[in-house]
């Protein structure tokens, strides 16, 4: 045994080089095929006239608009806002169930990682019964300040898609932070604290460093998310929140400006993926710190972030 | 452990039933709430009904119901097939090969759901493969857009796998087919129950790409949904999302049952 086992592997290991190499090949093209090709043609198709001539008309029309300036603006605005706002909730909620230990807290963070198996447009729907012109928080407010109360129209304005993203992204950044605390000793707070720092200031000096780079990795996949976001807007029908998602499902499929569809969705292709590079750097550095993010079970759950944190 | 005194724990604990009653309670509460809910104008909803859901099992739900279980689940199965195919070859080529093929599966979802469509529609709808207003468009671009999932999936599921099995069985002769057949595919199942679950929950909710390719005859729940709402129809649509939820819930109960008597053997 003790002559075979160096023996063989050795053997195997040089032959299957090669084999192993084109056992990547179908689905390699099959990814590229269905993938990589379609989306070469939408970069094609947005330099194409209406003649099929190449023609950068389109691009000239469509980045000149007012109507791309005001979607992209209003992308980076909900994007940013909900990223900031996510992280903020997120970090109080894993922080809370990471360290201020209560009975119950394993069915909250179940109920928060539900959240993550749910379709985004659920949050917009009950949205409407809860926020909308004729919604719970308008009720409170006429019982509470008289009839003649109105409420702004939350449900259709960029801060009411903001809150939206807001509800739904959040278990995003619980899910990695929990992680990174799940590391971090419970001695070290004990210590500091019998030392006699105050719970700000453990939070600042102990468990901050430790919940960075989680932090970094699931404010990035948030921020990429919350820029591709489709179904919350489009389900919000508000005509003035416009995002750039929503103007290529308008231009491609509404108005069939195939063209025009190209080109927004070539930016955006540009913007995610400079994004998505970001996001992979981040968590690179992260499985660097000490193998932070080592899953205990991938796959739990239906938990995306489960997966696509732990790529 | 962070804090030490009664009343800071106390505040802490009610800020944070307070948030999570808004944003996890409220919104999956308010939605199984409306789909019984005969009227909703005040504080609280009123006139217990199953009138919407019994609409959203009607013929035209029921059909769409169907065509989102048939899309998830043929999209499921070729999304781990080739992307447990992808794991597996990318596992044991060189490095710059299999970061390539991790990488491409992946940039589905880097990129837009609607971007996806918007490709998936614009390269499929000329020679040669016109799938353009067949169903299978819709299939294959919820498959595309799992395929991501599955592959890390399934990758994660290799990373964890013992490779003394592997060693052990070549040291005893077995030939690559032998040791995949198995070996390594009997140890993965979990991991291949658990993509395949994974798949069929982000498919059954798939929207994005959905709509930029859908044909009339091949119209998934979610898209009915949104049909629904657009037309003010909330309650229904409501209904129909229970209803989407709860279709799924059971397909995900039946693999997990897979995937626990996997583990088992």
């Amino acid at each position: 045994m003790t002559a075979l086992a160096p023996a063989r592997p050795a053997a195997t290991g040089a032959l299957p080089r090669m084999p192993a190499a084109a056992w990547v090949l179908p689905p390699l093209l099959v990814v590229l095929g269905c993938v990589g090709w379609p989306l070469v043609t939408v970069l094609g198709e947005s330099v194409r006239d209406r003649a099929g001539a190449f023609s950068m008309a389109s691009w000239s029309a469509v980045l000149g608009s007012a109507e791309f300036h005001n979607a992209l603006w209003r992308t980076a605005q909900i994007a940013v806002g909900s990223t900031v706002g996510a992280l903020l909730l997120g970090s109080f909620l894993a922080v809370v169930l990471a360290f201020v230990p209560f009975p119950g807290a394993g069915l909250a963070a179940r109920l928060i990682d539900t959240v993550l198996a749910l379709p985004s447009f659920l949050v917009t729907l009950a949205f409407t019964f809860l926020y909308g012109s004729a919604g719970v928080l308008q009720a409170l407010v006429h019982a509470v300040a008289g009839p003649g109360a109105q409420l702004p129209p939350i449900l259709t304005s960029p801060l009411g898609v903001i809150l939206a993203e807001i509800t739904f992204f959040t278990p995003f950044v619980v899910r990695p932070l929990l992680a990174s605390f799940a590391m971090l000793p419970r001695e070290q707070l004990e210590v500091a604290a019998s030392l006699g720092a105050g719970p700000l200031r453990v939070l600042r000096t102990v468990v901050g460093p430790e919940a960075l780079p989680g932090l970094a990795a699931g404010g990035s996949l948030v921020l990429l998310l919350t820029l591709n976001e489709f179904g919350i807007v489009l389900f919000t029908g508000a005509k003035d929140v416009i995002t750039l998602p929503v103007l290529i499902y308008t231009r491609g499929v509404v108005s069939l400006d195939l063209p025009g569809a190209a080109v927004v969705a070539t930016a955006q292709v540009v913007l995610s993926l400079l994004l998505y590079g970001v996001y992979r750097f981040g968590f690179a550095r992260l499985r660097g710190d000490g193998r932070a993010e080592r899953p205990t079970d991938p796959t739990e759950g239906a938990g995306h972030v489960a997966v696509v944190a732990h790529q | 452990m962070l804090l030490w005194s009664r009343t800071s724990r106390a505040v802490v604990l009610a800020v944070f039933a307070v948030l999570v009653a808004v944003v996890v309670v409220a919104p999956l509460g308010t939605v199984l709430l409306a789909a019984v809910a005969g009227r909703w104008t005040g504080a609280l909803p009123g006139g217990l009904t199953g009138a919407h859901l019994g609409a959203a099992l009607g013929p035209a739900g029921l059909a769409s119901l169907l065509v989102s279980v048939q899309t998830a689940l043929l999209a499921g199965i070729a999304s781990v097939v080739i992307g447990s195919w992808a794991a597996l070859a990318a596992a044991s080529a060189p490095g710059p090969l299999r970061r390539l093929v991790l990488g491409v599966c992946h940039l589905p979802i880097a990129v837009p759901s609607v971007v996806v469509g918007l490709g998936l529609l614009i390269a499929f709808n000329r020679p040669p493969l016109l799938l353009g207003g067949t169903k299978w468009i819709v299939i294959l671009a919820h498959a595309v857009l799992v395929l991501a999932f599955t592959v890390s999936t399934v990758t994660a599921g290799l990373d964890r796998l013992d490779p003394a099995y592997e060693l052990a069985a070549r040291s005893l002769g077995a030939g690559e087919a032998r040791v995949l057949l198995r070996v390594r595919l009997p140890l993965l199942l979990p991991s291949l129950a658990a993509a395949a679950g994974l798949a069929v929950a982000l498919s059954m909710g798939e929207l994005g790409a959905t709509i930029m390719v859908y044909p009339p005859s091949w119209r998934t729940l979610p898209v009915t949904i949104f049909t629904l709402s657009d037309r003010g129809d909330a309650f229904l649509a409501s209904a129909s999302t229970v209803v989407l939820l709860a279709v799924t819930a059971l397909l995900l109960f039946a693999l997990s049952r897979v995937r626990s008597r996997a583990a088992l053997r």
